[in-house]
């Protein structure tokens, strides 16, 4: 836990354990908060928590507030979906601190913790969601936010389908929504919508009616969405999980490793991937190198295999799910990815 | 069955997502519930967002029929609000 994550000078800590003393603050929440050094001197970044993006006006209000007394009059919003006011003094972290707490709100976090998770809109009002991300992200947050890793920084996101329009694939741990879906024979009237609405060509005819490919279907629902007599259902709906992904200098693509998971089992796997991250991880390593490291067989065995869900274990399975083009490799790698 | 009269057509070839949608949304606010509404839509994007997003207002789509320069031919009754 010796690790930090912005490179912050020792005088920098020692003047802020002063000061934080002299303010009463929790140095603790100081360093888990997320309060961001800036190339100014003395003057922060104060990231506040929005788990999925979602904050009420009254929030709102309140951010642009602090902005004008204590920032300089501006926001800055996050790639991970946050409200950031810039230029704040740190002889004003306690008001804030206070000041947020009246509309129940905090600031987020940074270094090696669990990040607040990010999600799309789901199903909640975007016409592709499958799933209820936001419930999903607030839950996740509320459970999962902040706790230490031991190594590295945790990024969790939600997407509502295979769009992945939050990026599940460069996530230390990403979930997407997926639908799998079931033909009502009888109802159905041969108009071949189905057919034509499937992207990735899972769908054919074979005399009047609609048959499935189940090696390219991604499960993204559309079939069941524009079937005009709901003769095209759903038969299960649930997660897709992938895990080791990251952004940054080195940039990983998340492996996929379980589907069709429930909410229940997706906290399970959330719990059993960080305490395997923080027992099998080493030093300051995302998980993504802890898996390369270790390679993925054995996160499977000991963290899938034991949750009972559906596992995706070999590269075959995978294969549905990637694009064409230049997939990430570890440093000094192939280009292409190896499993 | 087929009540369509020629005020209850819509050629939409040519023309663009989402505007397809609007003109077929502000044809079907016109009718009563129950009438039908013919509508010619392009392949391909025009046809993976129209009948869904239709069908997502609460219309029916009582058939489709592809047409000689493949493009398509919808039969939409108009449901409830």
């Amino acid at each position: 836990m010796s690790t930090q994550e912005e490179p912050v000078m020792e005088g920098l800590k020692a003047e802020l354990r002063r000061e934080s003393r002299r303010l009463r603050l929790d140095f603790n929440e100081l360093k888990s908060g997320g309060f961001i050094k800036q190339t100014q001197k003395d003057l922060f970044t104060v990231r506040l928590r929005c788990p999925g993006g979602q904050v009420t006006a009254d929030k709102l209000h309140l951010a642009a507030d602090i902005a004008q007394r204590f920032g300089r009059g501006e926001v800055h919003l996050s790639v991970r979906q946050s409200v950031e006011i810039p230029y704040v003094h740190y002889q004003h972290f306690d008001a804030i601190t206070e000041e947020l707490k009246t509309v129940n709100w905090s600031v987020a976090s940074c270094g090696p913790r669990v990040r607040v998770p990010t999600a799309c809109a789901g199903c909640t009002y975007n016409p592709n969601g499958l799933v209820d991300t936001q419930s999903m992200c607030r839950e996740v947050d509320r459970r999962y936010f902040g706790i230490p890793t031991g190594h590295h920084k945790f990024k969790i996101s939600f997407s509502g389908c295979p769009i992945d329009c939050f990026r599940s694939r460069e996530m230390d741990l990403g979930f997407q929504g997926v639908v799998e879906p079931k033909l009502v024979e009888e109802l159905c009237t041969g108009c071949e919508l189905c057919v034509k609405n499937c992207e990735d060509e899972a769908l054919r005819m074979e005399g009047s009616l609609p048959v499935r490919d189940l090696d390219k279907c991604i499960w993204c629902g559309d079939c069941v969405k524009i079937c005009p007599v709901d003769a095209m259902v759903v038969d299960r709906r649930g997660w897709l999980a992938r895990v080791g992904g990251k952004h940054g200098k080195h940039p990983l693509f998340a492996y996929e490793v379980a589907n069709f998971l429930s909410d229940d089992q997706a906290f399970s796997l959330i719990e059993a991937t960080l305490g395997w991250y923080r027992s099998q991880g080493r030093g300051r390593e995302r998980i993504g190198a802890t898996i390369a490291r270790l390679g993925l067989e054995q996160y499977i065995q000991e963290v899938i295999h034991p949750l009972g869900g559906e596992a995706i274990e070999s590269p075959q399975e995978r294969r549905r799910y990637w694009a064409e083009g230049n997939l990430y490799g570890l440093r000094g790698g192939e280009a292409t990815r190896k499993i | 069955m087929d009540q369509t009269t020629e005020e209850n057509r819509l050629d939409l070839r040519g023309v663009l997502c989402p505007m397809n949608f609007v003109h077929t949304k502000l044809k079907l606010e016109e009718m009563a519930e129950g009438q039908t509404l013919e509508v010619i839509l392009d392949d391909g994007e025009a046809m993976r967002n129209v009948p869904r997003n239709v069908k997502a207002d609460g219309h029916h789509i009582l058939s489709v029929h592809k047409l000689p320069d493949n493009s398509y031919k919808l039969l939409i009754r108009r449901g409830t609000d």
